[in-house]
């Protein structure tokens, strides 16, 4: 069948997805500890500190509760530089998507790194929050993570 | 072991283009079922099971994948089901029911319509919803994460990244239903800018709308079809933890898992398919499944030139059940993955006679 490109006839489909979502007793205890500037985790069956914390082990699946204060400063273990943020990124300059190792912790959480350039990125390096002036009790409290200043960081000559 | 021998007796695929905009998923089904049918040799009614992989989120619509069955016809009515996966995930559910004896014969099709929407926001929403898809991070920054803890583990260079995609697009040369077919050589992609470090657009997968199908036969069924049959002689799946953070991104554990038990190392392999979007999850891959370098890696061109979301695992089924049908080697070995960095992996280990 031939087409007529030029008449054919087309409709914008915008694409929107309006849940709303409660939170539990674990996830709500690290949304509370937020609004005070304190980062808590919960302990794993095999005793590491996962951070967000989960309800259940995610290597037997049984639930598990017990929560540990950590951080507030963590290490990078991976990186990804966004030279061009996407309008929904959490910083609207050239930023670093991390993987931050909290003190005390055993996983990773994922946010940004505000570390002005590439250059000023490494695996291993040290981050602290930066805090939203007035916290709300989601994960935005954090504005992002930032390097710790030379000379705070123990691990670094 | 399986209590039956189920064998893929018809494969058909659409072309793999970035936006189609002149026919809706039922349109761009129709003729890809027909001739996936037509090579099986089998009518509608030698069909016991039909199941279906897609995604609501792509068409932004609940039970969207409900529309899509009147390219099957529901009336008289069907054995029928849908998973919210890809279609790889569907041909298990098709393979378990050939094992309960309740069928002889199954149709598995994935669709998926990407350029609906912004893809790599949509994406995000298979994340966890409350610390991490608030903060919006896109499929191919988490994929560049994943990169970097590759490279820096294994001293992987950014170069064996680009000669993936130089390798992967130009056979996709020969493959006249994917969507990128030719690639620059290596210096000349590593001279380009970085789209989320350590990874550039070569690096990353096209976007693609497609479709696709197989015919699954087994017993009387498989004697009644024309096509040669290619035997599903192992398949399994796993899945990794939800959180990023929790997991090893420089590895797939749920690939190794899903590849032993399938049975991928109890002989020779001679060509594999794998669903691998993004170039270092190639080599990833090939290191979960002990691929060595004498096995053709993704004749096709894999997900790097078509990536049709939902079909692109299946389509590796597909693909190398075909290659063998048509001589290329007699053992082969496909691979689907779905969710952030490869956190879930199917496995399928396929014969020909």
């Amino acid at each position: 069948m031939a087409e007529t490109t030029s008449t054919r006839l087309t409709a914008a489909h915008v694409l929107e997805y309006p849940y709303r979502r409660s939170v539990g007793p674990v996830l709500g205890a690290f949304f509370t500890g937020l609004t005070e500037r304190r980062l808590v985790g919960v302990r794993a069956r095999d005793g590491r500190v996962l951070v967000p914390p989960v309800e259940y082990d995610p290597e037997s699946g049984e639930a598990i509760g017990e929560m540990v204060e950590v951080g507030p400063g963590g290490v990078v273990t991976t990186w990804a530089w966004v030279e061009k943020p996407r309008p929904k990124h959490p910083l609207d300059r050239p930023f670093a998507w991390a993987l931050v190792r909290l003190d005390g912790a055993g996983s990773a959480m994922l946010h940004a790194v505000d570390a002005g350039s590439a250059a000023g990125m490494r695996t291993g390096m040290r981050v602290r929050p930066r805090w939203k002036a007035e916290p709300e009790g989601n994960i935005h409290d954090i504005v992002c993570f930032e390097p710790e200043a030379r000379g705070t960081d123990p691990e670094t000559p | 072991m399986p209590l039956r021998d189920v064998a893929i007796v018809g494969f058909a695929q659409s072309a793999s283009v970035r936006r189609e905009s002149s026919k809706n998923e039922v349109e761009m089904l129709m003729p890809v079922l027909r001739e996936a049918k037509r090579q099986a040799g089998l009518r509608g009614s030698d069909i016991g099971v039909t199941v279906s992989g897609s995604c609501d989120y792509l068409a932004g619509q609940p039970f969207a994948f409900v529309s899509a069955l009147d390219a099957v016809g529901a009336w008289p009515p069907i054995v029928e089901s849908h998973v919210e996966m890809d279609g790889a995930w569907a041909l298990y559910e098709a393979w378990v029911k050939l094992q309960t004896g309740e069928a002889d014969a199954a149709l598995v099709y994935a669709f998926g319509k990407s350029s609906m929407g912004d893809l790599p926001e949509v994406l995000t929403i298979q994340l966890d919803p409350y610390t991490t898809a608030p903060l919006w991070p896109d499929a191919v920054s988490l994929a560049a994460l994943q990169a970097r803890a590759y490279l820096e583990k294994t001293g992987t260079s950014e170069r064996d990244l680009a000669a993936v995609a130089v390798r992967s697009r130009r056979a996709a040369a020969a493959n006249p239903m994917a969507q990128v077919r030719a690639s620059a050589d290596v210096d000349a992609l590593l001279a380009t800018p970085y789209l989320a470090s350590p990874l550039r657009t070569h690096d990353c997968p096209p976007i693609s709308d497609g479709c696709a199908a197989i015919v699954l036969a087994c017993g009387a069924a498989v004697k009644k079809s024309a096509a040669t049959p290619v035997w599903i002689r192992g398949i399994d799946h796993r899945i990794e933890a939800h959180a990023l953070g929790v997991r090893d991104l420089a590895a797939s554990p749920s690939t190794r898992l899903a590849g032993e038990k399938a049975g991928v190392g109890t002989g020779r392999i001679d060509l594999a398919e794998l669903h691998a979007p993004f170039t270092h999850q190639e080599l990833i891959l090939r290191a979960a499944l002990g691929l060595g370098a004498d096995v053709d890696v993704n004749p096709s061109g894999g997900a790097l030139a078509a990536n049709p979301m939902m079909v692109a695992g299946l389509l590796r089924i597909g693909e190398a059940a075909a290659r063998l049908a048509g001589g290329a080697g007699r053992r082969a070995v496909a691979h689907a993955t779905s969710g952030p960095c490869l956190q879930q992996n199917l496995v399928c280990v396929l014969e020909r006679d």
